[in-house]
Parts: structure tokens; C-alpha cells; sequence
């Protein structure tokens, strides 16, 4: 068998992370909502309402499951940032006057940061943890960032850039004995990793469609009941999804969601073993052909189907122009079309040098060997080829030290 | 976004890859850039007595276009006298590539790496104005 060859016009698809194709068996299953079984599941008064509402319940259920909730906990949204908007807007708005202060992380999804941003511009106090070199919070930050009227702490389960996994259990535990909701964005982590809301203490948590295999356009939200967690909504309207989210729901997405957590329920285990023998494969084969590679993030404490490294004296930008045929991300999908270095990166201490050398190899569920062997190969030839191309691996390989160099900043 | 051909063939098949002797008295070396910004060039002439470019070099770390640009900027500068290659305009470098409006800094840092390697030559000439070189 000959492996598939890849083109600029088809390229392989590495960027998992940035979204997952989605799963044929969800199309199948969303596919009827479009066409015959089209109600409005808030319809009450015929078959077609019911229908509608049957399956919106189904999905719901899946979702919950997944997570060890219930299915009445469980809220459907337009997708992780509305939900991330929600959970942090919506408990700040109703505890507001009681307790004004949120704990975040600095390398969050910025539809976190910029929601605590706006917060603070209403007067709320927001405390920005740091990580350490392998992109985890410190709990002792966390510990001393908690006072009496720390209403929040919201700390993503992976992170997006670098795939690792937040310490989430000690997290949990930390604001369950300090009376302190805790709000997780899961939307890289559910259905990647086992998550249940009570083992891990969690009060909200957000969830994307199309970063598992559902469609795009929808998502969820775990909000608890026992003790219950309270909401200003955002959308007001008809009172839909316990009030905290009115607007008619999209059936056909909401079952594709619901599809989605099925499958991944039974499926992840053995997708996750799959994908971290993938990754180990993937890092060894590049570290064995290209010297001075340098792995961004914890290398324990991670999901399996992300790499996230630096390429040395190698630009990542120019090194994603000779290897079009990949489909990779240098930082994230969402800053980079500016020029500036990831936040996320910078966050770790990865000095701007080397952060501007950096691409996330994202694999995922229809990633097979034979693209594996291919990202080796291509990636390795590329590196090797532009680091010919290179001054600083001129100087790198003189013992020049790079630093000892004034440069002219721009 | 879309590369022009021109750009993609520079980067693809970059002319002139390479480093001349630094201590020469006849090579002029310009290192601009940081590589905290994302790119870096090494731009290197060899000038005969009678002040032709007989020979350029470059090295470069950066995006595609900061390689093409400095590849391209090689190609132009050989045969060139020191005064006629110093009077290169990024806007030149621009058109010929086709830079996207995000990518025009590329060029303006092959028209710095031009100049800063006049200027080094001139340096080493005694015919120096005073010597701007980013890597001095």
C-alpha cells in the first residue's frame, strides 16, 4: 500500500485544535432535523414539537453523561464562548453585589480574558494567575489569590495552544472548601479527557460541537443544581434552557452535539491510547531527525492530540509556507494573523525568539500512521532545509550566543 | 492569502544562499533585524577596486517573504555599483513580489540589509559615513 500524497490543495489536516471534522455518523444522525422532523422543539402542540423536543432531550442526556451530570443541568448554547460570556457575566451579574472578585489564569482562551476584562470596566476585581514553565497554575497562586469575596475562579481544562491539563481535581477542591464557584472552559477537554463534574468539584463548565466532532454553531453548558449555581442570562426572550438562555434551539445541532458525546463516550478511551502512541511517534520521529526542538508545555500533563514545539532558528511562519501541504497552526488560529508572538507561549517564559519558531501539530480522531510517518518526513525536510537558510544557525552552530548580539529591535 | 509566483519561486529556489568571508576587506556585511521581532537577514556584497558588486550572499530567518525579499535584493545588487544598489526602494522590492500590505516590512528590512552592507564595506574602505550596522 502506498501512503496518500498530500498537495497544497489538499493538504493533511494537523490542526485539531482549531476545530474537528465532523464525524459522518453525527451528520447521519442530525441529518432528519433538517428536513422531515423540522419542528420547533418548544413547540407544544403537535407531533412535530414533540419530535423535536424528544430528540433535544436525547442529546442532552449525552452530553450529561458524558460528564457525570444530570440532564437537567445541562444548557444548550451557540458554543464555548457564549458559554464561557454566560458562566462568567452571568454568576458575576447575580452575586455581583455580594462578592466582586474573579480568579482567571493569563493563558486563557481570550473569550475569557476579554469577558474579565469587561468585567473590570463594570467595577469587578479580577486576579490574572500565572503559569509555570510547563503552562500550570501554581495552586499555592491560587490558594493566595482566594479571599472573602472571591465570587469565581474560572481555570480552562486544556489549554488550547499547548493541550495541557490543568491540575482541575485539586482546583475543584480548593473552591469547594472555600464556598467559591468554579468554572471550567472544557471545549478542548470534553471528550478528550474523563471528566466528572462531582469527582472534580466543578460548578460550570463549557463545552464546544465542533472541537468533538459535532457541528459548529452550538454548544453546551453544565451549570449545577446542588448547590446551585445562579445566572443573569444574556439572551432574553422566551425563557428557553431554564431561562438562562432564551432563543428557539437549533435542533439539527443540538442532536449533532448529543451524537457527538455518544460517540466519544464510548470511543475516547480507546482514541486517546491510539493518539498518545500517535504523538509519542510523531515528537520521537522529529526529535530524532531534527536537533534543537524544544516541546511548549507539560509533557506529562497533556491531551494526547496536541504537540505544540519550537523549531529552533527556523521562523514558523516561513516554515509553514514550505510545508503547504500540512495544515498546522503557528500560535493560535485566532491572533495569527498578527505578527506578535503567542500570549501563551510568552506566558511560559518561551523567550519571543524562540515562541517565533513554534507550531501546534493538532491530530485527532481520523489521523492514521501513514500521516504520521509523512509530517516526520515533511517537517524534518523543511526545518533542515530553512535552517540552511538560517544566520542564527550559522551562529547557533559557530557557538555564537544570540543574546550576546545588540540587536536592532523593529 | 494568496503568494505571488515570483515570491513562492524565491522562496522555494532562493538564489545566492551563502556567506562570504566576514574580515575581507572587499565584503560588506549587513545583519538586520532581531530574532525576538521574527526575522533576521545577513546580506553580504563583494566589491571590486572599481566599486562594481561582483557577488552577493545572504542568509535570512524569518516568514517567506523576508526569505524572497532578501533573495530577490541578491539578484538586483549583482552588477550593480555601491551607489546605485543603495538607491534600491523597498517599494521596488514590494512590487516585484507582490507583498501583501502585512508584508511590506519584509522589504523595508532588504532595503536596511542593502544599506547596512554598504555601509560596513565603506566602514572597512575608510569611506564610511558614521556606521549604523544593527550587529555593531
Amino acid at each position: 500500500m502506498t501512503a496518500k500524497t498530500w498537495t497544497q490543495n489538499d493538504p493533511l489536516y494537523l490542526d485539531y485544535q482549531a476545530t474537528t471534522p465532523t464525524d459522518p455518523r453525527v451528520v447521519e444522525a442530525m441529518a432528519p432535523y433538517w428536513t422531515t422532523k423540522f419542528g420547533n422543539p418548544h413547540s407544544r402542540n403537535h407531533h412535530f414539537g414533540w419530535e423535536a423536543e424528544d430528540a433535544v432531550e436525547v442529546a442532552r442526556g449525552h452530553v450529561a453523561d458524558l460528564i457525570g451530570a444530570t440532564p437537567k443541568e445541562v444548557i444548550f448554547t451557540s458554543g464555548a464562548t457564549e458559554s464561557n460570556n454566560l458562566a462568567i457575566k452571568g454568576a458575576a451579574k447575580f452575586y455581583g453585589d455580594q462578592k466582586n472578585h474573579i480568579i482567571t489564569c493569563i493563558t486563557e482562551h481570550k473569550c475569557v480574558l476579554e469577558t474579565c476584562r469587561s468585567l473590570q470596566q463594570d467595577g469587578f476585581d479580577v486576579t490574572y494567575l500565572h503559569v509555570k514553565e510547563n503552562g500550570l497554575i501554581d495552586l499555592d497562586d491560587l490558594k493566595a489569590a482566594i479571599t472573602d469575596k472571591t465570587l469565581l475562579v474560572s481555570i480552562m481544562a486544556v489549554n488550547n495552544e499547548i493541550g495541557v491539563i490543568q491540575p482541575l481535581k485539586e482546583i475543584g477542591a480548593l473552591c469547594r472548601e472555600n464556598k467559591v464557584f468554579f468554572h471550567t472552559d472544557a471545549a478542548q477537554a470534553f471528550g478528550k479527557i474523563p471528566l466528572d463534574v462531582n469527582e472534580l468539584n466543578i460548578d460550570m463548565m463549557s463545552i464546544s460541537g465542533h472541537k468533538v466532532y459535532g457541528p459548529m454553531g452550538v454548544g453546551a453548558m453544565y451549570v449545577r443544581k446542588k448547590p446551585r449555581v445562579r445566572l443573569v442570562p444574556l439572551i432574553h426572550g422566551g425563557g428557553q434552557e431554564r431561562g438562562m438562555r432564551s432563543g428557539t434551539l437549533p435542533t439539527p445541532l443540538v442532536v449533532g452535539l448529543g451524537k457527538a458525546a455518544e460517540l466519544a463516550k464510548k470511543e475516547m478511551a480507546a482514541e486517546a491510547e491510539r493518539l498518545h502512541d500517535f504523538q509519542h511517534r510523531l515528537y520521537e520521529g522529529l526529535r530524532q531527525r531534527i536537533p534543537e526542538i524544544f516541546l511548549n508545555g507539560d509533557e506529562e500533563n497533556r491531551i494526547p492530540g496536541n504537540l505544540n514545539i519550537s523549531f529552533a532558528y527556523v521562523e514558523g511562519e516561513g516554515l509553514m509556507m514550505g510545508i503547504k501541504d500540512l495544515a498546522v497552526s503557528s500560535g493560535s488560529a485566532c491572533t495569527s494573523a498578527s505578527l506578535e508572538p503567542s500570549y501563551v507561549l510568552r506566558a511560559l517564559g518561551v523567550e519571543d525568539e524562540l515562541a517565533h519558531t513554534s507550531l501546534r501539530l493538532g491530530l485527532g480522531r481520523f489521523t492514521t500512521e501513514d500521516d504520521i510517518e509523512y509530517a516526520i518526513e515533511r517537517i524534518s525536510k523543511e526545518v533542515n532545509r530553512l535552517r540552511e537558510l538560517s544566520p542564527l544557525w550559522d551562529m547557533a552552530k559557530a557557538g555564537i550566543d544570540i543574546k550576546s548580539i545588540k540587536w536592532a529591535e523593529h | 492569502m494568496a503568494y505571488s509566483k515570483e515570491l513562492i519561486d524565491h522562496y522555494e529556489n532562493p538564489r545566492n544562499v551563502g556567506s562570504m568571508e566576514d574580515e575581507s576587506g572587499d565584503v560588506g556585511t549587513g545583519l538586520v533585524g532581531a530574532p525576538a521581532c521574527g526575522d533576521v537577514m545577513k546580506l553580504q556584497i563583494k566589491v571590486s577596486a572599481d566599486g562594481i558588486i561582483e557577488d552577493a550572499k545572504f542568509k535570512t530567518f524569518g516568514c517567506g517573504s523576508a526569505i524572497a525579499s532578501s533573495s530577490l535584493v541578491t539578484e538586483w545588487v549583482k552588477g550593480k555599483t555601491i551607489d546605485e544598489a543603495g538607491e534600491i526602494k523597498n517599494t521596488d522590492i514590494a512590487e516585484e513580489l507582490a507583498l501583501p500590505p502585512v508584508k511590506i516590512h519584509c522589504s523595508v528590512l532588504a532595503e536596511d540589509a542593502i544599506k547596512a552592507a554598504i555601509e560596513d564595506y565603506k566602514g572597512k574602505t575608510g569611506d564610511a559615513d558614521e556606521s549604523k550596522d544593527a550587529a555593531e
